[in-house]
């Protein structure tokens, strides 16, 4: 039976979880590249060639070369040395965001469909709420309460990223609330508080990874889309969003502008893939016996 | 499952309600009204424009009205375009924005589906990995990075296809729901693939293979079923959410949709319109979300065993 | 089981099939048909010319309706338009037009004085609320009725005389007076047809929309269809009918520059209202004969909040204003051919010139008047932040003059970006300490750049007040002698120098694409294009 790994102590879980993910290359890689970029971003102020915010007026836009490996900006600027200050930006938008969206989300939701009836109605009706309230609306006023602050920034893009994170994992609970284990669970007689903590949170991590990994992306270029309407960082300092953002406007006359930060995004999106993936096989309180099969 | 539907529709007064009542207020909060230009107009015109739509009149005095006007159906006249209603507005742009959703999420279930249950039968191998690649690359290209790059290559480069429009030449439709789609068909195929991938793994496939079903009938009969629970999960809001994010696309494309008209509300300070939109998309949400809920109920047939607590959610 | 490249096809292969033939394009059927392509930025707010206010919906109200008096297309000097004739008397006070008997509406009436008078009753009555009533200040009464301190229109300075004679008291003798009756908010409407939908005083009513509109312009409305086009076409009522050589006109509301530039580029539009700046050089050097830049009657600048220290010293705003290289940001940002300004007002407005600009580009005598101030080496320069409403062109205008700044004078600025309607409310309230500002001329004339700076007046906006300043604008608004006119503003522009108030950055340039085959399209200050001397030449003239 499934639930029965769910008894042994956690310790053992997460050990054989590190152990199930060492032995999957492809999240190793990712992992790795991830270690390297973040070692990068907190490098970066003694690593990046050139000042991020030093313009070149009379160069403008070049493509690469000897002095400029990746090219300068339109105003001039290293394309390379704003590449790295913008992961420093993205990632910790990525990792706040999502931290933020996570933990809302998911005790939302698993409460929610654990509890049902009134308590979930209510519940679910407050992220229809959330979900129906105008955006811009709540950014304009944001911004004129508290001005620029990138701790807003994060808050933000957390508040509206965890209603389908909730969603989903109500979904899910929903479901897992039919399978045996859990009724098992509840004539052994654990309280409400152990069943979602010990068989639900384990069983919603699969589409939870899932769902973050695809949310990163959306959530780096929300922040592109929060920086231009002037929540998020401030000119001169850059992010990969606003970086590919202010590349697609150029993307016949100066491509570079485009191609670099596009593909420094993409690889940390395909390695965060790899990564959950991997993750979520060796989270799987199954998956050693989908192995064995 | 009547009363399930019965009670959600009750459920929907109060949450329309306090959509309203929030929107209402919060955007009398943000600064700058609809009339405010570039120009400082004379104090005695500004009076005579706010008097000329009730805006002088105290603020629950004005909500009031509102109310009273909606409940006729009467969602006002737009601020922004004096010579048109909010109803017309909305009218106008909504088909259009209806149509693109609907082929972009055509496209998005349809190759979304397909990728992600292709993928998730074989995981680990080849058939997993391009068309999850497929997926990725797809995600990675923002409606605001793919659409322009569509038009290049096909509007401009080949020449096969118009680059703007909608209905107005042969082939423009093409671009901008493949553009809008594409996004969606990604999130799709990560999700049903991972999705599948959990339900394959469950005690009650096991049995069914047990009892000798051919891999096509398991696939089918139990594990897409169980693999799209969060991709329905997923899709409710997504689709509401589809009204509104189609403006990245409608602007690129040119296309007169609703989109357009709800994030300009907010700039413009279209008070009306703002309120019309927001409850159109307060509807629309909460008709998504009990029709997503409802298929997957339909879906997974346990939950609808009657002997078990309703999910009244 | 399917196989996943052939389901990734189906889209190409759908596309591959639909985008056999598109047919001619736009362009190309134009010389035949004589329709005019343009891309016209936003969706109109309406077609009232009493009602609305921009530059878009002038676009499609000239071809509509026409004025009092209309313009010459290179000169914009005013022409006989509906008036075939008028005369001034030696006051500069009292204006007579003789409207001519062939002027009609478009459903066979005839224009009369009385349409006019009953027109500017409208655009004043206090009801409609016309954001443009102000252009008709300068007549007698009109704002006292405007204000509703007076109810009898018959006290306001307009009247007809006899269905073709009308005659127009103004308060001043104002030089530029005629330049306004080119502007819409002085156009008449049908009378008939304004109250067949409604009140007379009434916004928004449905006499705007295809089928109602009756207008006297070139062309009418032939088809108007939300964010996606209006169509116009010939007029045979218009009293000039047979100058016109269009058939029609589609305006395209497109918000995204780059839209439009693809649209141009696929031969969909003859003209474009913008174009991405950093389309321009490759328009330049591949294909200038596309590119079509005018001078434009307004000035980019950033305003200071004087009741702010250390703004409140001129040597601070004089050292800011020095230290920013309007050379190196018209060659490298805006890149539009613009040219870089020392002074508030564009250089030959209707034949001024500002005085010798005291300010130029000069970083070390900013240091040594920094220095003055009390921030020698810009220390302990407190952090400013430059407030621009949200737009890529404003940020990097910003982000470049941000640079200038810690290059040339060791002060840090910060950069705050807010959605425009945020942006008016806290220029208004003087909540900013620097501020980026553009300023378009509503006729050609000096005062309406420099009476903006009057102290107290509502787009002021800096704070900043001066009563010499004051009695030079107010002396200039009551002089009938063109030269001594421009003696007071240079007297007024050399103060507004001097103080510096206002840190002037380059004059407007329109940076439009147009098609080769476009003609009678002609470069002016205001951007206007009167359409009855435009037409599409034909497909063998345009092979260059």
């Amino acid at each position: 039976m499934g639930s029965s790994i769910d008894f042994h102590p956690a310790g053992s879980v997460w050990h054989d979880a590190r152990r199930r993910l060492k032995r999957n290359p492809l999240a190793m890689i990712g992992l790795a590249y991830l270690i390297a970029i973040s070692l990068l971003a907190i490098l970066t102020p003694w690593i990046a060639p050139y000042s991020y915010e030093t313009q070149n007026l009379q160069l403008g836009a070049s493509a690469p070369s000897a002095d400029h490996w990746l090219g300068t900006d339109v105003l001039g600027r290293d394309l390379l040395t704003r590449i790295l200050y913008g992961s420093r930006v993205s990632l910790m938008v990525a990792l706040a965001a999502t931290g933020v969206a996570l933990v809302i989300g998911i005790s939302w939701g698993i409460f929610a469909g654990f509890r049902g009836g009134m308590t979930d109605a209510v519940m679910m009706r407050i992220v229809d709420i959330l979900y129906a309230l105008p955006f811009m609306i709540f950014i304009i006023l944001l911004m004129v309460v508290f001005g620029r602050s990138i701790v807003l920034l994060f808050l933000a893009i957390g508040m509206v990223e965890w209603l389908t994170m909730a969603r989903i994992v109500r979904a899910q609970v929903l479901h897992l609330k039919q399978q045996s284990f859990v009724s098992a669970a509840k004539v052994t007689g654990l309280s409400d508080l152990q069943i979602m903590r010990r068989h639900l949170l384990p069983n919603v991590v699969g589409p939870v990874i899932v769902y973050i990994t695809l949310t990163i992306p959306g959530v780096m270029l929300l922040e592109a889309f929060l920086s231009f309407l002037g929540l998020g960082i401030q000119p001169p300092q850059s992010s990969w969003g606003v970086l590919i953002a202010e590349g697609v406007e150029t993307m016949e006359e100066f491509p570079w502008l485009l191609v670099f930060p596009g593909l420094v995004m993409s690889a940390t999106l395909f390695a965060l893939n790899f990564l959950g993936d991997g993750l979520r096989d060796a989270l799987d309180p199954r998956a050693s016996m989908r192995a064995s099969k | 499952m009547t009363r399930m539907v019965i009670s959600r529709l009750l459920q929907a007064i109060p949450v329309l309600f306090l959509v309203i009542a929030v929107t209402f207020f919060l955007i009398r909060l943000a600064p700058g009204g609809p009339f405010d230009n570039e120009r400082q107009l004379p104090e005695q015109i500004q009076q005579n424009l706010l008097a000329s739509y009730n805006l002088d009149a105290p603020m629950h005095q004005q909500f009031l009205d509102y109310l009273g006007n909606l409940s006729k159906g009467d969602f006002g006249p737009s601020y922004r375009y004096p010579n048109r209603s909010v109803t017309e507005l909305i009218r106008t742009g909504l088909p259009i924005t209806l149509e693109l959703a609907f082929y972009a999420i055509i496209i998005a279930l349809g190759i979304g589906i397909l990728a992600g249950a292709i993928a998730a039968l074989r995981p680990g191998t080849l058939q997993d990995y391009v068309p999850m690649a497929l997926a990725m690359t797809g995600i990675c290209l923002p409606a605001f990075l793919l659409g322009p790059l569509l038009v290049l290559i096909f509007g401009i480069w080949l020449g096969w296809l118009p680059v703007s429009g909608w209905g107005y030449s042969p082939g423009d439709k093409i671009l901008p729901s493949i553009t809008l789609g594409s996004a969606y068909a990604a999130y799709i195929a990560r999700l049903v693939r991972g999705g599948m991938l959990e339900t394959l793994s469950q005690d009650y496939i096991r049995t069914a293979y047990a009892k000798g079903l051919s891999t096509t009938q398991v696939v089918w009969d139990h594990a897409l079923r169980g693999g799209l629970i969060p991709t329905i999960a997923f899709l409710g809001p997504a689709l509401a959410g589809l009204l509104t994010g189609s403006f990245v696309v409608e602007t690129i494309f040119q296309i007169p949709g609703l989109g357009r008209f709800y994030v300009q509300a907010a700039f413009n300070r279209d008070y009306t319109m703002i309120l019309g939109t927001t409850i159109l998309l307060a509807s629309l949400i909460v008709i998504m979300n009990l029709l997503s809920d409802l298929i997957s109920i339909w879906i997974n047939p346990k939950l609808r065993d009657p002997s078990r607590e309703s999910s009244n959610g | 089981m399917f196989s996943t490249p052939h389901t990734v096809l189906v889209p190409f292969v759908l596309l591959a099939l639909a985008g056999c033939d598109l047919g001619p394009s736009n362009i190309e059927s134009a010389p035949k048909s004589q329709i005019l392509h343009l891309g016209n930025g936003t969706e109109p707010q309406d077609l009232d010319p009493h009602v609305v206010t921009g530059v878009t919906e002038n676009n499609i109200i000239t071809a509509l309706l026409e004025g009092l008096v209309s313009e010459n297309p290179i000169t914009l000097a005013p022409e006989p338009g509906i008036a075939q004739s008028w005369s001034v008397d030696d006051s500069g006070i009292r204006y007579s037009f003789k409207l001519r008997d062939s002027a009609r509406w478009s459903n066979g009436d005839p224009v009369t004085a009385h349409d006019f008078v009953w027109s500017w009753q409208r655009m004043l009555s206090p009801g409609l609320a016309g954001e443009y009533a102000y252009q008709l200040f300068t007549v007698k009464n009109a704002e006292a009725f405007n204000r509703g301190d007076i109810d009898n229109f018959d006290e306001v300075g307009v009247k007809a005389l006899d269905t073709q004679t009308l005659e127009v008291v103004l308060e001043n003798p104002t030089p530029y007076f005629l330049s306004l009756l080119a502007h819409y908010s002085t156009f008449a409407v049908h009378p008939d047809t304004i109250m067949a939908f409604g009140k007379m005083d009434q916004r928004g009513s449905l006499w705007t929309r295809a089928g109602n509109f009756v207008g006297n312009g070139p062309f009418v409305l032939k088809a108007w269809r939300l964010n996606y086009v209006v169509e116009v076409e010939r007029n045979p009522y218009y009293w000039d009918a047979d100058r016109v050589r269009l058939n029609g006109i589609r305006f395209y509301p497109i918000d995204n520059a780059n839209t439009e530039e693809r649209m141009f580029r696929t031969d969909v539009l003859h003209a474009t209202s913008t174009t991405p700046s950093d389309k321009i050089e490759v328009y330049q050097d591949q294909q200038p004969d596309r590119i079509f830049i005018s001078p434009y009657l307004g000035t980019y600048f950033y305003r200071f909040n004087v009741t702010r220290p250390p703004l409140d010293d001129y040597r601070v705003r004089r050292a800011l204003s020095m230290t920013v290289d309007r050379e190196a940001i018209v060659n490298s940002v805006t890149k539009g051919g613009q040219l870089p300004a020392f002074s508030f007002t564009p250089p030959n407005t209707q034949g001024y010139f500002p005085p010798d600009p005291l300010i130029q580009f000069d970083p070390v005598g900013a240091r040594s008047l920094l220095a003055e101030a009390g921030f020698p080496e810009g220390q302990g320069f407190p952090k400013l932040t430059l407030l621009y409403n949200t737009s890529d062109g404003h940020r990097r205008i910003a982000v470049a003059i941000q640079q200038m700044w810690k290059e040339h004078l060791n002060i840090e600025i910060e950069l705050e970006n807010q959605d425009w309607k945020v942006y008016l409310s806290r220029t208004r309230d003087l909540d900013y300490d620097i501020s980026r500002a553009g300023w378009i001329g509503d006729y050609p004339d000096p005062n309406t750049f420099l009476d903006m700076m009057l102290g107290g007046g509502g787009n002021n906006r800096t704070g900043w007040e001066n009563p010499d300043y004051d009695a030079l604008i107010r002396q200039a608004a009551t002089t009938t002698d063109n030269a001594t006119r421009f003696e007071l503003f240079e007297t007024a522009e050399s103060i507004l120098d001097a103080e510096s108030p206002l840190l002037p950055i380059y004059t407007y340039t329109r940076v439009a694409l147009k098609h080769p085959s476009l003609r009678g399209w002609y470069p002016n200050v205001l951007d206007r294009h009167p359409y009855k001397y435009v037409y599409i030449a034909e497909s063998d003239e345009v092979q260059q």
